[in-house]
């Protein structure tokens, strides 16, 4: 993307000496010095290779910013309502807040998700082995993708294991009488919060699905690695908002 | 033009048209409340007689259709989508499609809300800011049965549809800009949009959760809202031990950006106009630009000023009486920037200019009662009178609507090729101006006289009310004038369309690049006002030329 | 309502500086004070901005002459924060004086109890207690608009009106209570805005100080009756006070469980 600042421009100094000129002087402050990618002062679709990736990754980052005010919101509505109370016949304070105990099912399903997020992120890098992307980009075949589509299959599957595992947690919790429409406001958090998570993380599973059809179906390298460096880190983010979430049911009840 | 076209510059037409249908039909609904309060048995042609509960209907739904449906899309993505890619030199906007899902899905939020007239016992009467319990018991009141679930699902698609064109617009603003376009070569309504659409991202997805969870407490047995015992109608409702204040800390922490959202744009145009007609450069540039910033992040802290008698703790309402003071600092150096930008500029009284004038009549007007209410000493007696409608009025809905007919005319020549008439953009101008004060002016002296906000009518033991029964009248009679005069602008803007003289190419002779000629592709190297080269008014610097080497 | 009273008071209304109803509150006053000095001052900068806009609009300005100069408006920045910060120190104060700190523990304690449509007043008799209610016993065709619990003693002296009735004078603590909904306790003559939250109890206190009748109204729109939602508060002097309490509280005993 363009530079930040407005800098102060090479000054090209030339002097006619007849015999050929001096070479130009860079008498920017800093004195100059290399520009890696040279992503500064570049036109669109000259900023380097990882331009339309950047851009990319910039949309899944504010979405998730979003997302993350979302959580916030819900969390905080958690805090004020544990604290609530009222005063009874007796004039004694008390609270309808009685913390649910975790099913144990969730440790597990935790300890799948911190693994899907592994097999996501060896998925990823796989898709950027620079040797494999280059004989892609060459049209010599697909070894990038072979390589990732192993790691790919496990996140799903991982994934999929974890939002039923999630399921299950919820009907043993069913079991013991605690349903979304109990009046027990734990229980409403608690399918609130692992209901949201869990529509968030289907997404995530339908979003690699479709990922990895799109590796067959893109024509460009460049694509490819977009659709999967996003839901890539959209994974991540899930499994991130899960630690704390679930951390949030286990300890701040 | 397809249907679901991607194009920004017809996604940001259809923005505009969106708006003008909601703002249609919030001003009639406004039209219907005034007449009732000096009439209030009156007969209405297709209404009939309003019945307290229809009033309460209007008035919730004329705030909800103006707030979302008019004042945070025409001025922040309506506008953006009509010349953000161009104003940063770039083709398109970063995710076109994501563009059009955003439109599609305002347009279905628009409809449903709109159906909440239609089902049994109608649109809902709890206001805009709908608090529980009133908005989570259907017994409560007419209206708050399916009327309320279509509120709630309305204002839901809405905060998706936002999310979504924050997310397109941030992404544009960042990481779509053409070679040379630096930060500080922005036009100052760039500056706007990407404040807002910070905002944006942050508040709307917060009041979707708030809605979830007043969705729940009505559907799913839940108690975050509905306190425990809570009695309506006979019947005990509340099983839980909900509160009703967190309904007011999750609405407000998105209420009060929101209105920030719906002015910022305008602000932000207000900057390019003047620049642009007083042929100046814009002398605080970078300072007018932190300020933005700083008015949207001081934004965040200062919900709490609608809750100083609330039943929040009364130190917290000092603590929001200080950071809600605060903000009043970034919008003086505003307010000063632009009258300074208009003394030493040669003004030309343009359409556009004068509504741009406008704006800053209405931002100052509305502005200065801000640190009145902002006390809560003050506000204690104030709060939820006319005094608080008269505010909000003229700082937010006056100004935000002459933001957004300053910019249809400017960039009627950009959608149509052809220009506005002038002649009856000033008789809209000066009666627009003149009724949008006689309306909501008086107000401060209703306000002042006690006048609870939400009355369908004034009636019982206060005797003040009568005095200000002339009040009203003045009030309803300057309401009429006011609608009337839009018919003026709607006829120049579907007239001059088809039959308006053509324009030139950059027919304000302004710098920033959405005026542009086709071929100009070049890098950028100027700043976003270079008027008044060398003293004369009538050289100045396009932000597309190149920068040569005799500066 | 007689034409003369109406006339009177709206010359009452038009005549007071800042439109307001007259004041009946001790702490009016102080606030009248704030609440005109702050409209003259935002007023003068209204037209101090407006002057400054038009004398713009209509300058001619030749390419030489010279602008202002270049610190002025920073000086009106400097002057315009003193006033903000000047404006936010008082009325603290002010705030401080009125909620910060509580009531007086000789106060008098009412309850007002907010419920659509219709205010309650509830005085909490010889034994200055209140009696415990339950919703479930709300029942207002019978004569306990409240739910008083009968089988708590404190609750048998205790004195339900719907007009608010208070002695000149003395400081009074209201127990602001809510029903169903949300409504907005206000009384404009003596300068007094709480909401009433059903599952919270707020207190405000006061004095009021005129004797006199001020109506209460409802700030928070709570229904279709809210525009009805009404009352009055009568201020009258001590003994008048007394004789009207006693006078209910016989009756109350006289009538028994509620």
């Amino acid at each position: 993307m363009p530079a930040t600042f407005t800098r102060h421009p090479v000054e090209i100094e030339r002097k006619d000496t007849g015999i050929g000129g001096k070479p130009p002087l860079d008498r920017r402050p800093t004195g100059g010095g290399g520009d890696g990618d040279n992503w500064e002062n570049r036109p669109s679709g000259r900023r380097g290779p990882r331009e339309l990736l950047t851009r990319y990754r910039l949309g899944v980052l504010f979405a998730l910013a979003g997302d993350l005010m979302f959580f916030v919101a819900l969390v905080s509505a958690f805090f004020v309502r544990q604290s609530a109370g009222h005063f009874d016949a007796r004039e004694n304070y008390v609270s309808d807040w009685h913390p649910l105990a975790m099913p144990p099912i969730l440790w597990i399903n935790t300890a799948i998700l911190i693994l899907s997020s592994l097999t996501m992120e060896m998925a990823r890098r796989q898709l950027f082995h620079e040797i494999d992307v280059m004989d892609e980009w060459l049209g010599l075949g697909r070894p990038a993708v072979k390589r990732a589509t192993p790691w790919l299959v496990a996140t799903f599957v991982l994934g999929s294991v974890f939002l039923a595992g999630q399921w299950i947690a919820w009907e043993q919790l069913v079991q013991q009488g605690f349903r979304y429409n109990s009046p027990d406001p734990s229980s409403h958090f608690f399918y609130l919060i692992t209901g949201t998570h869990g529509i968030h993380l289907l997404l995530g599973v339908i979003a690699l699905a479709a990922a990895f059809g799109a590796l067959f179906v893109l024509r460009r390298i460049e694509l490819r690695q977009i659709v999967v460096d996003c839901t890539a880190w959209y994974w991540h983010t899930m499994g991130l908002f899960w630690i704390f979430l679930f951390a949030l049911l286990v300890c701040f009840q | 033009m397809r249907v679901f076209t991607t194009n920004h510059r017809a996604l940001g037409i259809l923005y505009l048209l969106l708006a003008l249908a909601a703002v249609i039909a919030g001003t009639l609904l406004s039209l219907v409340m005034r007449v009732h309060r000096v009439w209030p048995d009156l007969a209405l042609p297709f209404f009939g007689t309003i019945k307290p509960e229809d009033y309460l209907a209007l008035v919730t739904m004329h705030g909800t259709l103006m707030i979302f449906f008019v004042l945070t899309t025409a001025p922040q993505i309506g506008f953006a989508n009509l010349v953000l890619p161009e104003q940063i030199g770039a083709r398109s906007m970063a995710f076109p499609r994501l563009n059009a899902a955003a439109f599609w899905l305002t347009a279905l939020a628009l409809l449903v809300l709109l159906a909440a007239f239609f089902v049994p016992q109608g649109a809902p009467i709890s206001g805009w800011t709908s608090y529980p319990p009133l908005s989570a018991v259907a017994a409560a009141g007419p209206g708050e049965g399916a009327g309320m679930d279509l509120w709630l699902m309305s204002i839901g698609i809405f905060c998706l549809a936002s999310w979504l064109g924050a997310v397109n617009m941030l992404v544009t603003i960042l990481s779509e800009r053409r070679a040379g376009m630096t930060w500080s070569r922005l036009p100052m309504t760039v500056w706007a949009w990407l404040v807002t659409s910070i905002l944006t991202l942050l508040v709307f997805s917060e009041l979707l959760a708030a809605i979830i969870l007043l969705f729940s407490d009505r559907h799913f047995g839940s108690s975050f809202f509905v306190p425990q015992g809570d009695l309506v109608n006979g019947h005990i409702v509340g099983h839980g031990d909900g509160s009703p204040l967190l309904w007011l800390h999750l609405f407000w922490f998105f209420g009060h950006p929101e209105v920030y959202i719906a002015v910022l744009p305008g602000m932000g145009l207000a900057t390019s106009l003047f620049a642009n007609f007083a042929r100046r450069r814009v002398p605080g540039y970078r300072l007018m630009a932190a300020m933005l910033l700083v008015i949207g992040l001081l934004g965040l802290v200062v919900w709490g000023h609608h809750m100083f008698v609330s039943g929040m703790n009364p130190y917290a309402g000092t603590a929001f009486a200080l950071t809600t003071m605060a903000i009043a600092i970034p919008s003086t150096v505003e307010v000063l920037g632009w009258l300074t930008i208009l003394w030493g500029g040669r003004l030309r009284l343009t359409t556009p200019m004068l509504f741009a004038l406008g704006f800053l009549s209405f931002f100052i007007a509305g502005g200065l009662t801000g640190p009145i209410l902002a006390q809560p000493v003050l506000d204690a007696y104030l709060h939820n009178t006319f005094f608080v409608v008269a505010h909000f009025h003229l700082v937010m809905a006056m100004a935000g609507v002459f933001s957004v007919f300053a910019g249809v005319y400017y960039w009627f020549p950009l959608m149509t090729r052809r220009m506005m008439n002038e002649t009856l953009g000033k008789l809209h101008f000066w009666i627009t101006l003149i009724a949008a004060y006689g309306t909501f002016f008086p107000m401060h002296f209703s306000g002042l006289a006690g006048e609870p906000r939400h009355y369908e009518r004034l009636a019982g033991p206060i005797t003040s009310f009568s005095a200000i029964a002339a009040n009203e009248r003045g009030i309803t009679f300057s309401a009429l004038l006011l609608a009337s005069a839009q018919l003026i602008f709607l006829w120049n803007v579907f007239a001059s369309a088809r039959r308006g003289r053509v324009a030139e190419a950059n027919p304000w002779e302004a710098t920033t690049l959405e005026w542009a000629p086709e071929m100009a592709r070049a890098r950028v190297e100027r700043g976003p006002y270079e008027y008044e080269i060398l003293a004369n008014e009538t050289n100045f610097h396009p932000q597309w030329e190149l920068a040569s080497k005799q500066e | 309502m007689p034409v003369h009273v109406i006339l009177l008071d709206a010359v009452r209304v038009a005549q007071s500086p800042t439109w307001m109803p007259s004041d009946g509150a001790l702490h009016g006053p102080a606030l009248d004070h704030l609440m005109r000095w702050n409209l003259i001052a935002l007023c003068l900068c209204f037209l101090a901005a407006h002057a400054w806009l038009v004398a713009a609009i209509l300058r001619r300005r030749k390419s030489t002459q010279a602008t202002a100069p270049k610190a002025l408006p920073w000086i009106i920045l400097t002057a315009l924060c003193a006033m903000y910060v000047w404006m936010a120190v008082i009325a603290q104060r002010l705030w401080a004086e009125n909620r910060f700190a509580g009531p007086a523990p000789e106060a008098m304690q009412v309850e007002v109890v907010g419920e659509q449509f219709q205010w309650y007043f509830r005085y909490p008799g010889e034994d200055a207690a209140f009696g415990i209610t339950r919703p479930e016993l709300v029942n207002a065709a019978g004569g306990n608009p409240l739910g008083l619990d009968a089988r708590d003693a404190r609750g048998k002296d205790d004195v339900v009106s719907s007009v608010l009735v208070l002695p000149v004078g003395r400081e009074a603590d209201l127990r602001l209570r809510s029903l169903d909904v949300i409504h907005g306790f206000f009384i404009p003559g003596m300068r007094l805005k709480e909401n009433a939250v059903p599952g919270l109890v707020l207190h405000v206190h006061f004095t009021p100080s005129v004797i006199g009748t001020y109506p209460i109204l409802c700030s928070q729109v709570c229904g279709s009756g809210h525009a009805r939602m009404q009352a009055m508060l009568s201020v009258v002097s001590p003994a008048e006070f007394q004789a009207w309490l006693a006078a209910r509280e016989r009756a109350r005993i006289q009538e028994g469980a509620p």
